[in-house]
Protein backbone atom coordinates (compact mmCIF):
# COMPACT_ATOMS: atom_id res chain seq x y z
CA UNK A 1 0.00 0.00 0.00
CA UNK A 2 2.71 2.42 0.97
CA UNK A 3 4.73 1.37 -2.04
CA UNK A 4 6.43 4.25 -3.83
CA UNK A 5 8.97 4.02 -6.64
CA UNK A 6 11.52 6.59 -7.84
CA UNK A 7 10.60 7.87 -11.31
CA UNK A 8 12.08 10.66 -13.42
CA UNK A 9 10.02 13.69 -14.42
CA UNK A 10 10.23 14.16 -18.19
CA UNK A 11 7.60 16.86 -18.73
CA UNK A 12 5.35 19.07 -16.62
CA UNK A 13 1.98 20.50 -17.54
CA UNK A 14 0.06 22.34 -14.82
CA UNK A 15 -0.18 20.03 -11.81
CA UNK A 16 0.45 16.93 -13.88
CA UNK A 17 3.71 15.42 -15.06
CA UNK A 18 4.91 12.76 -17.45
CA UNK A 19 7.22 10.35 -15.62
CA UNK A 20 9.53 7.58 -16.75
CA UNK A 21 11.14 4.55 -15.15
CA UNK A 22 12.97 1.79 -17.03
CA UNK A 23 11.34 2.90 -20.28
CA UNK A 24 7.81 2.87 -18.83
CA UNK A 25 6.00 6.20 -19.01
CA UNK A 26 3.20 7.20 -16.71
CA UNK A 27 1.23 10.34 -15.92
CA UNK A 28 1.37 11.55 -12.36
CA UNK A 29 -0.11 14.33 -10.29
CA UNK A 30 2.41 16.75 -8.79
CA UNK A 31 -0.22 18.43 -6.59
CA UNK A 32 1.79 17.31 -3.52
CA UNK A 33 5.19 18.34 -4.91
CA UNK A 34 4.65 21.60 -6.78
CA UNK A 35 8.37 22.38 -6.50
CA UNK A 36 9.54 19.61 -8.89
CA UNK A 37 11.45 20.36 -12.08
CA UNK A 38 11.98 18.33 -15.24
CA UNK A 39 14.86 15.90 -14.61
CA UNK A 40 14.08 15.48 -10.89
CA UNK A 41 13.29 12.07 -9.49
CA UNK A 42 10.13 11.76 -7.41
CA UNK A 43 8.61 8.97 -5.32
CA UNK A 44 5.46 7.89 -7.12
CA UNK A 45 2.64 6.50 -4.97
CA UNK A 46 -0.86 5.72 -6.33
CA UNK A 47 -0.49 8.19 -9.17
CA UNK A 48 0.91 11.03 -7.05
CA UNK A 49 4.46 12.26 -6.62
CA UNK A 50 4.66 12.30 -2.81
CA UNK A 51 8.23 13.54 -2.45
CA UNK A 52 11.29 14.61 -4.41
CA UNK A 53 14.34 12.32 -4.22
CA UNK A 54 17.35 14.18 -2.83
CA UNK A 55 20.30 13.21 -5.05
CA UNK A 56 22.93 14.64 -2.70
CA UNK A 57 21.58 12.64 0.25
CA UNK A 58 21.33 9.54 -1.94
CA UNK A 59 25.07 9.79 -2.70
CA UNK A 60 25.88 10.46 0.97
CA UNK A 61 24.05 7.31 2.05
CA UNK A 62 25.92 5.21 -0.54
CA UNK A 63 29.21 6.67 0.69
CA UNK A 64 28.26 5.89 4.29
CA UNK A 65 27.35 2.32 3.32
CA UNK A 66 30.72 1.83 1.59
CA UNK A 67 32.54 3.26 4.58
CA UNK A 68 30.92 1.19 7.29
CA UNK A 69 31.14 -1.95 5.18
CA UNK A 70 34.87 -1.49 4.60
CA UNK A 71 35.51 -0.74 8.30
CA UNK A 72 33.73 -3.95 9.26
CA UNK A 73 36.00 -5.92 6.92
CA UNK A 74 39.29 -4.66 8.30
CA UNK A 75 38.60 -5.59 11.94
CA UNK B 1 17.19 1.67 -12.30
CA UNK B 2 18.48 4.71 -10.51
CA UNK B 3 17.99 4.89 -6.72
CA UNK B 4 17.08 1.20 -6.68
CA UNK B 5 19.89 -1.03 -7.98
CA UNK B 6 22.70 0.64 -6.08
CA UNK B 7 20.91 -0.21 -2.83
CA UNK B 8 20.74 -3.92 -3.73
CA UNK B 9 24.47 -4.68 -3.82
CA UNK B 10 24.78 -8.15 -2.27
CA UNK B 11 28.49 -7.80 -1.47
CA UNK B 12 27.79 -4.70 0.63
CA UNK B 13 24.77 -6.42 2.18
CA UNK B 14 26.93 -9.31 3.39
CA UNK B 15 29.47 -6.92 4.86
CA UNK B 16 26.77 -4.97 6.66
CA UNK B 17 25.24 -8.16 8.05
CA UNK B 18 28.68 -9.18 9.26
CA UNK B 19 29.09 -5.84 11.00
CA UNK B 20 25.66 -6.18 12.63
CA UNK B 21 26.60 -9.66 13.91
CA UNK B 22 29.85 -8.35 15.34
CA UNK B 23 28.25 -5.44 17.18
CA UNK B 24 25.24 -7.20 18.68
CA UNK B 25 26.12 -8.49 22.13
CA UNK B 26 22.73 -9.64 23.39
CA UNK B 27 19.37 -10.97 22.18
CA UNK B 28 17.32 -8.08 20.78
CA UNK B 29 13.88 -7.75 19.22
CA UNK B 30 13.13 -5.25 16.46
CA UNK B 31 9.79 -4.49 14.86
CA UNK B 32 9.43 -3.46 11.26
CA UNK B 33 6.27 -1.36 11.36
CA UNK B 34 5.58 -1.51 7.65
CA UNK B 35 4.31 -4.48 5.65
CA UNK B 36 6.42 -3.27 2.73
CA UNK B 37 9.48 -3.84 4.91
CA UNK B 38 8.22 -7.29 5.93
CA UNK B 39 8.06 -8.27 2.27
CA UNK B 40 11.50 -6.84 1.47
CA UNK B 41 12.98 -8.62 4.51
CA UNK B 42 11.55 -11.95 3.36
CA UNK B 43 12.29 -11.40 -0.32
CA UNK B 44 15.97 -10.59 0.21
CA UNK B 45 16.46 -13.13 2.99
CA UNK B 46 17.40 -10.47 5.55
CA UNK B 47 16.09 -12.60 8.42
CA UNK B 48 18.63 -15.25 7.47
CA UNK B 49 21.38 -12.73 6.81
CA UNK B 50 21.32 -11.06 10.23
CA UNK B 51 22.43 -13.06 13.29
CA UNK B 52 19.82 -15.11 15.15
CA UNK B 53 20.07 -12.90 18.21
CA UNK B 54 18.41 -10.13 16.17
CA UNK B 55 14.76 -11.12 16.19
CA UNK B 56 12.41 -9.43 13.72
CA UNK B 57 8.71 -8.95 14.38
CA UNK B 58 6.17 -7.52 11.94
CA UNK B 59 3.93 -4.66 12.97
CA UNK B 60 0.56 -3.19 12.03
CA UNK B 61 1.76 -1.39 8.89
CA UNK B 62 -0.59 -2.98 6.37
CA UNK B 63 -3.67 -0.83 5.68
CA UNK B 64 -5.68 -3.72 4.22
CA UNK B 65 -4.87 -5.93 7.23
CA UNK B 66 -5.71 -3.36 9.91
CA UNK B 67 -9.05 -2.43 8.34
CA UNK B 68 -11.56 -3.48 11.00
CA UNK B 69 -13.87 -6.22 9.84
CA UNK B 70 -16.88 -4.00 10.66
CA UNK B 71 -15.54 -1.33 8.30
CA UNK B 72 -15.04 -3.94 5.60
CA UNK B 73 -18.64 -5.09 6.14
CA UNK B 74 -19.67 -1.48 5.61
CA UNK B 75 -17.79 -1.29 2.31
CA UNK B 76 -19.47 -4.52 1.19
CA UNK B 77 -22.90 -3.17 2.18
CA UNK B 78 -22.21 0.03 0.21
CA UNK B 79 -21.35 -2.13 -2.79
CA UNK B 80 -24.86 -3.56 -2.72
CA UNK B 81 -26.40 -0.09 -3.16
CA UNK B 82 -26.91 1.08 -6.74
CA UNK B 83 -23.82 2.89 -7.99
CA UNK B 84 -20.16 2.11 -8.40
CA UNK B 85 -17.61 1.11 -5.77
CA UNK B 86 -13.96 1.86 -6.39
CA UNK B 87 -11.19 0.22 -4.44
CA UNK B 88 -7.50 -0.66 -4.39
CA UNK B 89 -7.08 -4.28 -5.56
CA UNK B 90 -6.07 -6.02 -2.35
CA UNK B 91 -9.36 -5.20 -0.63
CA UNK B 92 -11.36 -7.38 -3.04
CA UNK B 93 -10.45 -10.76 -1.61
CA UNK B 94 -10.46 -10.00 2.11
CA UNK B 95 -13.24 -11.99 3.76
CA UNK B 96 -15.72 -9.83 5.67
CA UNK B 97 -18.05 -11.26 8.32
CA UNK B 98 -20.50 -12.67 5.79
CA UNK B 99 -19.17 -11.88 2.31
CA UNK B 100 -16.36 -10.10 0.47
CA UNK B 101 -16.19 -7.38 -2.16
CA UNK B 102 -15.29 -10.10 -4.65
CA UNK B 103 -18.41 -12.04 -3.76
CA UNK B 104 -20.53 -8.88 -3.97
CA UNK B 105 -19.11 -8.34 -7.46
CA UNK B 106 -19.99 -11.91 -8.44
CA UNK B 107 -23.51 -11.15 -7.22
CA UNK B 108 -23.73 -8.22 -9.60
CA UNK B 109 -22.32 -5.20 -7.74
CA UNK B 110 -20.34 -2.79 -9.91
CA UNK B 111 -16.93 -2.80 -8.21
CA UNK B 112 -13.86 -1.49 -9.97
CA UNK B 113 -10.20 -1.68 -9.04
CA UNK B 114 -8.00 1.36 -9.55
CA UNK B 115 -4.35 2.20 -9.14
CA UNK B 116 -5.01 5.83 -8.17
CA UNK B 117 -7.79 7.98 -6.72
CA UNK B 118 -7.44 10.08 -9.86
CA UNK B 119 -8.94 7.15 -11.78
CA UNK B 120 -11.85 7.13 -9.32
CA UNK B 121 -12.62 10.77 -10.18
CA UNK B 122 -12.47 9.98 -13.88
CA UNK B 123 -14.99 7.17 -13.31
CA UNK B 124 -17.26 9.60 -11.46
CA UNK B 125 -17.05 12.09 -14.32
CA UNK B 126 -17.81 9.39 -16.88
CA UNK B 127 -20.87 8.23 -14.90
CA UNK B 128 -22.54 11.46 -13.76
CA UNK B 129 -25.85 9.76 -12.93
CA UNK B 130 -24.31 7.19 -10.61
CA UNK B 131 -22.82 7.64 -7.18
CA UNK B 132 -19.18 6.58 -7.15
CA UNK B 133 -17.78 5.59 -3.75
CA UNK B 134 -14.07 5.22 -3.19
CA UNK B 135 -13.00 2.94 -0.33
CA UNK B 136 -10.25 5.10 1.18
CA UNK B 137 -7.78 2.91 3.03
CA UNK B 138 -4.20 3.84 3.84
CA UNK B 139 -1.84 5.64 6.19
CA UNK B 140 -0.25 9.09 5.99
CA UNK B 141 1.37 8.09 2.68
CA UNK B 142 -1.99 7.76 0.97
CA UNK B 143 -4.02 10.32 2.96
CA UNK B 144 -2.75 13.40 1.05
CA UNK B 145 -3.48 11.75 -2.30
CA UNK B 146 -7.07 11.16 -1.21
CA UNK B 147 -7.27 14.70 0.18
CA UNK B 148 -6.02 16.05 -3.15
CA UNK B 149 -8.63 14.03 -5.03
CA UNK B 150 -11.46 15.33 -2.82
CA UNK B 151 -10.26 18.91 -3.32
CA UNK B 152 -10.11 18.26 -7.07
CA UNK B 153 -13.65 16.82 -7.04
CA UNK B 154 -14.90 19.94 -5.23
CA UNK B 155 -13.08 22.30 -7.56
CA UNK B 156 -14.37 20.55 -10.67
CA UNK B 157 -17.88 20.12 -9.30
CA UNK B 158 -17.82 16.31 -9.40
CA UNK B 159 -20.77 15.92 -7.05
CA UNK B 160 -21.29 12.17 -7.41
CA UNK B 161 -17.87 11.31 -5.94
CA UNK B 162 -17.72 10.00 -2.35
CA UNK B 163 -15.00 8.63 -0.10
CA UNK B 164 -15.42 6.16 2.74
CA UNK B 165 -12.46 7.31 4.80
CA UNK B 166 -10.79 4.46 6.66
CA UNK B 167 -7.49 6.36 6.73
CA UNK B 168 -5.28 5.76 9.75
CA UNK B 169 -2.41 7.51 11.49
CA UNK B 170 0.77 5.71 12.55
CA UNK B 171 2.07 7.55 15.67
CA UNK B 172 -1.05 6.86 17.81
CA UNK B 173 -1.03 3.13 17.02
CA UNK B 174 2.69 2.96 17.76
CA UNK B 175 1.93 4.52 21.14
CA UNK B 176 -0.92 2.07 21.75
CA UNK B 177 1.38 -0.90 21.05
CA UNK B 178 4.18 0.39 23.28
CA UNK B 179 1.75 1.42 26.01
CA UNK B 180 0.20 -2.08 26.15
CA UNK B 181 3.64 -3.57 26.80
CA UNK B 182 2.44 -6.83 25.25
CA UNK B 183 5.56 -7.24 23.21
CA UNK B 184 8.89 -5.97 24.46
CA UNK B 185 10.76 -4.14 21.71
CA UNK B 186 14.33 -2.87 21.58
CA UNK B 187 13.90 -0.87 18.39
CA UNK B 188 11.52 -0.02 15.58
CA UNK B 189 12.21 0.22 11.85
CA UNK B 190 10.07 3.19 10.84
CA UNK B 191 7.95 3.26 7.65
CA UNK B 192 9.91 5.30 5.11
CA UNK B 193 7.08 6.34 2.83
CA UNK B 194 4.77 7.32 5.68
CA UNK B 195 7.63 9.52 6.93
CA UNK B 196 8.12 11.15 3.50
CA UNK B 197 4.85 12.85 4.44
CA UNK B 198 5.02 13.11 8.25
CA UNK B 199 8.75 13.73 8.67
CA UNK B 200 10.54 12.36 11.74
CA UNK B 201 9.26 14.72 14.46
CA UNK B 202 5.95 12.97 15.30
CA UNK B 203 7.91 9.90 16.49
CA UNK B 204 10.14 11.63 19.07
CA UNK B 205 7.90 10.31 21.85
CA UNK B 206 9.04 6.73 21.13
CA UNK B 207 12.58 7.11 22.53
CA UNK B 208 11.51 9.83 24.99
CA UNK B 209 8.58 8.02 26.65
CA UNK B 210 9.45 4.37 26.02
CA UNK B 211 13.24 4.29 25.63
CA UNK B 212 12.93 2.58 22.25
CA UNK B 213 14.93 3.62 19.18
CA UNK B 214 13.18 4.48 15.91
CA UNK B 215 15.08 4.41 12.63
CA UNK B 216 13.22 5.44 9.49
CA UNK B 217 14.12 3.15 6.62
CA UNK B 218 13.93 2.90 2.86
CA UNK B 219 12.78 -0.30 1.18
CA UNK B 220 15.85 -1.70 -0.54
CA UNK B 221 17.89 -4.37 1.26
CA UNK B 222 20.82 -2.04 2.01
CA UNK B 223 18.40 0.55 3.42
CA UNK B 224 16.97 -2.02 5.81
CA UNK B 225 20.37 -3.37 6.85
CA UNK B 226 21.62 0.16 7.45
CA UNK B 227 18.59 0.78 9.68
CA UNK B 228 19.21 -2.41 11.66
CA UNK B 229 22.86 -1.39 12.02
CA UNK B 230 21.85 2.01 13.40
CA UNK B 231 19.37 0.42 15.82
CA UNK B 232 22.04 -2.00 17.07
CA UNK B 233 24.39 0.93 17.58
CA UNK B 234 21.69 2.77 19.60
CA UNK B 235 20.89 -0.32 21.67
CA UNK B 236 24.53 -1.10 22.42
CA UNK B 237 25.27 2.49 23.43
CA UNK B 238 22.05 2.76 25.46
CA UNK B 239 21.04 5.91 23.56
CA UNK B 240 17.73 5.37 21.78
CA UNK B 241 16.69 8.14 19.38
CA UNK B 242 14.84 8.95 16.16
CA UNK B 243 17.12 8.67 13.13
CA UNK B 244 16.52 8.86 9.40
CA UNK B 245 18.34 6.16 7.43
CA UNK B 246 16.37 7.10 4.30
CA UNK B 247 17.60 10.63 3.80
CA UNK B 248 17.11 10.64 0.03
CA UNK B 249 13.35 10.47 0.67
CA UNK B 250 12.64 11.75 4.18
CA UNK B 251 13.13 15.25 5.59
CA UNK B 252 12.69 15.85 9.35
CA UNK B 253 9.81 18.23 8.61
CA UNK B 254 8.12 15.92 6.08
CA UNK B 255 6.17 17.16 3.07
CA UNK B 256 4.54 20.45 4.17
CA UNK B 257 2.26 20.74 1.16
CA UNK B 258 0.91 17.21 1.68
CA UNK B 259 0.34 17.86 5.40
CA UNK B 260 -1.54 21.06 4.53
CA UNK B 261 -3.88 19.17 2.20
CA UNK B 262 -4.58 16.53 4.88
CA UNK B 263 -5.46 19.37 7.29
CA UNK B 264 -7.65 21.05 4.72
CA UNK B 265 -9.93 18.03 4.18
CA UNK B 266 -9.78 15.87 7.30
CA UNK B 267 -10.17 16.03 11.06
CA UNK B 268 -8.69 13.62 13.55
CA UNK B 269 -10.98 11.04 15.11
CA UNK B 270 -10.77 7.63 16.79
CA UNK B 271 -10.43 4.63 14.48
CA UNK B 272 -10.99 0.88 14.76
CA UNK B 273 -7.97 -1.30 13.99
CA UNK B 274 -8.23 -5.04 13.43
CA UNK B 275 -6.66 -6.89 16.33
CA UNK B 276 -5.99 -3.70 18.25
CA UNK B 277 -9.42 -2.16 18.75
CA UNK B 278 -10.36 1.49 18.86
CA UNK B 279 -7.32 3.75 19.07
CA UNK B 280 -8.12 7.36 20.02
CA UNK B 281 -6.94 10.07 17.61
CA UNK B 282 -5.71 7.50 15.09
CA UNK B 283 -8.11 8.06 12.20
CA UNK B 284 -8.88 10.72 9.61
CA UNK B 285 -12.50 11.68 9.06
CA UNK B 286 -13.71 14.07 6.35
CA UNK B 287 -14.40 17.48 7.97
CA UNK B 288 -17.55 19.65 7.81
CA UNK B 289 -16.39 21.70 4.89
CA UNK B 290 -16.00 18.65 2.65
CA UNK B 291 -18.88 16.71 4.22
CA UNK B 292 -20.63 16.39 0.87
CA UNK B 293 -17.98 13.90 -0.24
CA UNK B 294 -18.19 11.79 2.93
CA UNK B 295 -19.77 8.40 2.13
CA UNK B 296 -20.49 7.93 5.83
CA UNK B 297 -22.60 11.06 5.74
CA UNK B 298 -24.25 10.49 2.35
CA UNK B 299 -25.42 6.88 2.70
CA UNK B 300 -27.05 5.14 5.59
CA UNK B 301 -26.77 1.41 5.87
CA UNK B 302 -27.58 -1.06 8.58
CA UNK B 303 -25.13 -3.77 9.46
CA UNK B 304 -25.33 -7.12 11.16
CA UNK B 305 -22.85 -7.50 14.04
CA UNK B 306 -19.35 -8.24 12.76
CA UNK B 307 -17.68 -11.56 13.39
CA UNK B 308 -13.99 -12.37 13.04
CA UNK B 309 -12.85 -15.44 11.05
CA UNK B 310 -12.47 -18.44 13.39
CA UNK B 311 -8.92 -19.48 14.20
CA UNK B 312 -7.26 -16.52 12.44
CA UNK B 313 -4.44 -14.93 14.48
CA UNK B 314 -4.01 -11.96 12.16
CA UNK B 315 -4.76 -9.56 15.02
CA UNK B 316 -1.97 -11.01 17.18
CA UNK B 317 0.42 -10.87 14.23
CA UNK B 318 -0.43 -7.19 13.63
CA UNK B 319 0.44 -6.43 17.28
CA UNK B 320 3.77 -8.24 16.92
CA UNK B 321 2.69 -10.84 19.50
CA UNK B 322 2.57 -13.82 17.13
CA UNK B 323 4.21 -15.05 13.93
CA UNK B 324 2.31 -16.73 11.09
CA UNK B 325 3.68 -20.13 12.24
CA UNK B 326 1.72 -19.67 15.46
CA UNK B 327 -1.51 -19.85 13.46
CA UNK B 328 -2.82 -23.40 13.06
CA UNK B 329 -4.43 -22.48 9.73
CA UNK B 330 -1.25 -21.06 8.15
CA UNK B 331 -0.42 -22.76 4.84
CA UNK B 332 -2.95 -25.53 5.48
CA UNK B 333 -6.46 -24.12 5.57
CA UNK B 334 -5.31 -20.56 4.84
CA UNK B 335 -3.34 -19.94 1.63
CA UNK B 336 -3.16 -17.03 -0.83
CA UNK B 337 -5.64 -18.90 -3.06
CA UNK B 338 -8.10 -19.41 -0.19
CA UNK B 339 -7.28 -16.75 2.41
CA UNK B 340 -9.03 -16.84 5.78
CA UNK B 341 -7.71 -13.51 7.05
CA UNK B 342 -6.40 -10.29 5.48
CA UNK B 343 -2.77 -11.01 6.45
CA UNK B 344 -2.80 -13.74 3.80
CA UNK B 345 -4.46 -11.57 1.12
CA UNK B 346 -2.61 -8.31 1.07
CA UNK B 347 0.59 -7.86 -0.88
CA UNK B 348 1.90 -6.42 2.41
CA UNK B 349 0.40 -9.01 4.74
CA UNK B 350 2.81 -10.89 7.00
CA UNK B 351 1.23 -14.30 6.35
CA UNK B 352 1.37 -13.71 2.59
CA UNK B 353 5.07 -12.79 2.83
CA UNK B 354 5.95 -15.83 4.96
CA UNK B 355 4.00 -18.10 2.63
CA UNK B 356 5.32 -16.63 -0.60
CA UNK B 357 8.98 -16.78 0.40
CA UNK B 358 8.68 -20.14 2.12
CA UNK B 359 9.81 -19.00 5.53
CA UNK B 360 10.74 -21.62 8.06
CA UNK B 361 10.79 -21.27 11.84
CA UNK B 362 14.55 -20.91 11.82
S1 LIG C 1 -2.49 -17.72 8.22
FE1 LIG C 1 -4.52 -16.98 7.58
S2 LIG C 1 -5.85 -17.52 9.25
FE2 LIG C 1 -3.77 -17.63 10.04
S3 LIG C 1 -3.36 -15.58 10.88
FE3 LIG C 1 -2.66 -15.55 8.78
S4 LIG C 1 -4.41 -14.73 7.64
FE4 LIG C 1 -5.21 -15.42 9.62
Amino acid sequence: MCLAVPVRIVAIEGDEAETEIGGVRRRASIALTPEVRVGDYVLLHTGYAIGVVDEVEAKETLKLLQEIASVSEVH
Amino acid sequence: MKFIEEYRNSELARKLAHRIAKHTTRQIRLMEFCGGHTHAIMRYGIRQLVPKIVEMRSGPGCPVCVTAIGDLDKAIALAHLPGIIITFGDMMRVPGSYSSLQQAKAEGADIRIVYSTLDAIETAKANPKKSVIFIGIGFETTAPTIAASIIKAKKEGVENFYVLSLLKLTPPVMRALLESGEVKLDGVIGPGHVCVITGSHPYEFIPEDYGVGYVISGFEPLDILLSIDKLVEQIESGKPKVEIAYRRGVKPEGNRKALELIDEVFEIDGADWRGIGNVPQSGLKINKEYQHFDADNAFSISLKPAKEPKGCCCGDILRGVALPFDCKLFGKVCTPEKPVGPCMVSSEGTCAAYYQYGASYE
